[in-house]
């Protein structure tokens, strides 16, 4: 084999088992984890035809919608907690300190990560926001959905204080758009 | 229509193609440009949750909408360029891929942008990223494979490989927000082909992002005519109809034999 020759096969190898190396290495992480959360039922009820329940200590992600009338201001920190739930009945109880993300409210999508503390409750260090596919002017919400979003940041000092009924009014949100139940 | 096709096998027909083609491309494309941005960045209603920073959308969607429009176009240039051995088709597979991957670039950058405000980060590996940021390695695999060959048209001919097996992620793109969980909503415009369901966008909003979606098609399709026809020249250039066309063919070498 030529020097020329060689060279190009040497290269033309190399970048063929590169890309196969990348993709079997994305595949292999993609099996593990292609689904981003755990929905609340299926860490109560256990996930896929197994029933594999993540254990106490995992660190996982849950992914939710905020249970209306849940949320509850600890102290006066940044310490709160929420029940996610997704088709129901499970429930899954989220301990946070920190900042929620504007996006927060009852009724909305939520990731949360963290570790497992007990079978049904979250230590989380991490909550994200999940928003649904639908965009329209504050008005049409109202009156279509009967949302009116206020971000954490602008929240009634009083509200979601350790269960007043300050968050009673708040109850009547509708979930929106039911996304998990496919 | 092969028979109507196969003239611009030819790389001079496709370059006056191309050229008779570009004003019709530029100048609604940035006619609409103008108008979809200014309409939906200043005067479409804010989002009831999101405010004005959903604003983004109105690049953030076109931008990851024709990332995957034109890797579909270019790897129906790489099947031409393999089945049929059209030289034009691979010089289009070269004038896509950078245009792409750009696009691609911009729709993980802008969707970062977006993340962080709204979702409460920048990133995160969900199927959905993930099989967008594979898109851009496509892109960029396609333009190594393409430089990677001494022999040009061996180069062409992997590149072609690679973008045909490419495609592969385009539907896993599309569907990964069904398929899986993910941080990612779901299909906001494209739902209505690919699902029947109806954009759940208010119109307010809907009809300026079309107006975008249209206008970032047009103008990356001028990107890739203008890479396409330079490409052509630059190639052709000692042939009689790239020098009358750049119109230097009296002091050239050729035509000055041609007068003796």
């Amino acid at each position: 084999m030529n020097p020329r020759r060689k060279k190009r096969f040497i290269m033309t190898s190399g970048i063929i088992g590169g890309v196969a190396i990348a993709t079997a290495l994305v595949l292999y992480a993609l099996s593990q984890n292609i689904d981003l959360f755990y929905t609340p039922t299926e860490i109560i009820n256990g996930k896929g035809a197994e029933q594999v329940r993540p254990e106490v200590g995992q660190r996982i992600r849950v992914g939710g919608l905020v249970v209306p009338g849940s949320v509850r201001r600890e102290g006066s920190g940044l310490t709160v907690s929420f029940n996610l739930i997704d088709t129901g009945p499970a429930e899954v109880i989220v301990d946070y300190e920190g900042i929620l993300p504007d996006l927060f409210r009852e009724g909305q999508g939520i990731v949360a990560q963290g570790i497992l503390i007990a079978p049904n409750r979250l230590q989380a260090s991490e909550v994200l926001a999940r928003h649904d596919e639908e965009y329209m002017p504050p008005g049409l919400a109202e009156a279509l959905k009967g949302v009116e979003h206020v971000p954490p940041s602008q929240w009634d000092d009083s509200q979601y204080r350790s269960n007043d009924n300050g968050a009673d009014d708040k109850s009547e949100n509708e979930s929106g758009g039911g996304y998990y139940d496919r | 229509m092969w028979r109507w096709l196969h003239p611009y096998a030819k790389p001079e027909a496709t370059f006056h193609l191309v050229q008779k083609l570009l004003p019709w491309f530029l100048v609604p494309g940035i006619v609409l440009s103008v108008l979809g941005l200014v309409w939906g960045l200043a005067f479409a209603p804010p989002d009831y949750q999101q405010g004005e920073s959903y604003r983004i959308i109105f690049v953030h969607v076109p931008a990851a909408m024709w990332s995957m429009g034109f890797y579909v176009a270019m790897a129906a240039a790489g099947l031409l360029a393999l089945v049929w051995q059209i030289r034009t088709a691979e010089l289009a597979l070269l004038a896509i891929a950078p245009v792409g991957a750009v696009l691609t670039f911009i729709s993980l950058f802008t969707g970062a942008l977006w993340g962080q405000p709204m979702w409460g980060t920048w990133w995160v590996w969900d199927a959905r990223l993930t099989a967008q940021l594979i898109l851009l390695f496509l892109y960029l695999g396609v333009m190594a494979l393409y430089v990677a060959f001494e022999d040009e048209r061996a180069g062409a001919k992997a590149a072609s490989i690679l973008a045909l097996v490419g495609v592969i992620n385009i539907p896993i793109i599309h569907y990964s927000v069904y398929w899986w969980n993910t941080l990612h909503q779901q299909s906001t415009v494209t739902r209505a082909i690919t699902r029947l369901e109806a954009p759940s966008i208010a119109p307010e909003m809907l009809y300026p992002l079309l107006v975008n979606i249209v206008a970032m098609m047009l103008i990356s399709a001028v990107l890739v005519m203008l890479r396409l026809n330079n490409e052509i020249l630059r190639r052709e250039i000692h042939r009689p109809w790239a020098l009358k066309y750049l119109g230097i063919a009296v002091s050239t070498p050729a035509a000055t034999t041609g007068k003796e």
